[in-house]
């Protein structure tokens, strides 16, 4: 059988598509917001005194990680329905989400939280912080800006994660792929687009948070300024060209 | 009226287990060789050649395994392969695994110090000889707890081969959640089998992890 490529049949179909890139991105910023925002706590508890809480987080973090995420979505959409919650599919999508992202994000802030030296901690105690202003200042500001990377990487995988809520049809891109595919019958090509428009997503996400990233960390700005002034200045002389290149042989 | 959760299904989920495992092991095999690949192009000499891997990284990385699993086995479908949906799932997976291992060994590479590359070069060593002899035995040994951590990430995206048809643990839980609908018990099973096969795997690869960093301390 001879196949050829058709696009001009989705035409009529990319408000739809645009809609589905929407919701997809919607659904992605409320669970990464929301999900941060618990796995910090969740990253403050696992290092709490209370045996009980950190050893309850770390059964957590380690069950999210080590279970696939579809079946976090089947256990969390049927499994609640079967024993009398129903909620909309949406809000089942984005809380398996929140759950999922909470567990990667604590992990990771907590990496950041242990390499935040046990001195610095001390020299605050020193200087009289309240405990609510060392954790925030001294130590989260700092882990965050540290792990920023890996929490952004979490963010787009997340995002593509989002893809199986259309199992449970939650309406989101996928979903909507599947709904367009079966009325125009032009699969290969709608997949096609798709694939496009989670590519532009996920480059908007990476853009949006290096912005975000630029903003927030000033002091990671001010240093970059300063080093780059710096080699300006270094390299200028003629001498220090000469040095740079030497290693290349 | 709905039937009740027998040994029988228990043993079914079971053995459905040995074909997550069957196509983890494909997707590994297929996504390490097409890994290699991308890694060698991504150091290459030839810039055309490295950004050629930069943008295969960059796109396969952007795009959720669901879509690639689709494009797979419906575009090879209307071209008039109907491949049975284990290898449609090993193929997608192969081209996902592959950019990100790839991405995941050209790190270990080049976290290799440059002064190695320089006196493989003073022995005359070739490209290839560089590579073979100094360069990877140094860094398979830096990218195994990163590699291993990857293969629980390999084993959880097998469940997505159950969307396009393949009877591997998570389709096995769907099939009998449809025949008795009892998906609390039947996922929460599904869920531990899981955890049991990537939880050991997650602990070697941080005790590896754990390992190197004391090495280097």
């Amino acid at each position: 059988m001879k196949y050829s490529l058709d696009f001009a049949a989705l035409l009529d179909y990319w408000p739809v598509f645009l809609n589905g890139a929407w919701l997809t991105l919607k659904m992605t910023a409320v669970a990464v917001v929301v999900g941060v925002a618990v796995g910090t706590l969740v990253a403050f508890a696992k290092r709490s005194r209370y045996r009980l809480l950190s050893r309850a987080c770390s059964a957590y973090i380690e069950v999210v990680r080590n279970t696939p995420f579809l079946v976090q979505i089947f256990l969390l959409y049927f499994g609640l329905a079967s024993v009398g919650v129903r909620m909309p599919t949406f809000a089942a999508a984005v809380l398996a989400m929140i759950i999922n992202i909470a567990a990667y994000a604590a992990e990771i802030i907590r990496a950041g939280l242990e390499a935040v030296p046990r001195g610095q901690i001390e020299a605050a105690e020193c200087l009289g912080l309240s405990k609510w202003r060392i954790g925030w200042h001294v130590m989260l500001q700092p882990a965050i800006e540290k792990v920023y990377p890996a929490l952004t990487g979490q963010f787009l995988l997340m995002m593509q994660a989002s893809a199986m809520a259309s199992q449970i049809s939650a309406e989101e891109l996928t979903a909507i792929a599947n709904t367009v595919q079966s009325t125009t019958f032009r699969s290969l090509e709608t997949y096609i687009v798709v694939a496009g428009l989670y590519l532009a997503l996920s480059l908007i996400i990476k853009f949006a948070t290096g912005l975000l990233g630029e903003y927030l960390f000033r002091r990671r700005r001010v240093l970059r300024k300063a080093a780059a002034r710096s080699a300006r200045l270094m390299v200028e002389p003629g001498q220090a060209k000469v040095a740079s290149h030497g290693g290349a042989a | 009226m709905f039937g009740s959760f027998t040994l029988t299904h228990l043993l079914y989920l079971f053995t459905s287990i040995g074909w997550t495992l069957v196509l983890s092991a494909l997707a590994f095999a297929l996504g390490a060789l097409g890994g290699f690949g991308v890694l060698l192009a991504r150091i290459s000499p030839r810039p055309w050649l490295r950004w050629l891997a930069v943008v295969y990284i960059e796109c396969i990385q952007g795009i959720p395994l669901l879509i690639l699993l689709f494009i797979v086995y419906f575009g090879l479908s209307v071209y008039g392969f109907q491949l049975p949906s284990l290898v449609a799932a090993g193929l997608a997976m192969m081209v996902y695994v592959s950019a990100y291992l790839g991405d995941i060994w050209r790190g270990c590479v080049e976290a290799m110090p440059k002064p190695q590359w320089e006196a493989a070069e003073c022995l005359a060593f070739s490209r290839w000889q560089t590579l073979r002899l100094v360069i990877i035995p140094q860094a398979v040994r830096l990218s195994l707890p990163p590699t291993v951590g990857f293969l629980v990430q390999i084993i959880k995206m097998t469940s997505l081969a159950s969307v396009i048809g393949f009877v591997e643990l998570t389709r096995a839980g769907q099939i009998i959640n449809n025949s008795i609908f009892q998906p609390f018990l039947i996922f929460s099973i599904v869920g531990a089998f899981y955890f049991a096969l990537c939880y050991p795997l997650s602990r070697w690869s941080e005790a590896m992890e754990n390992k190197l960093n004391v090495a280097n301390r």
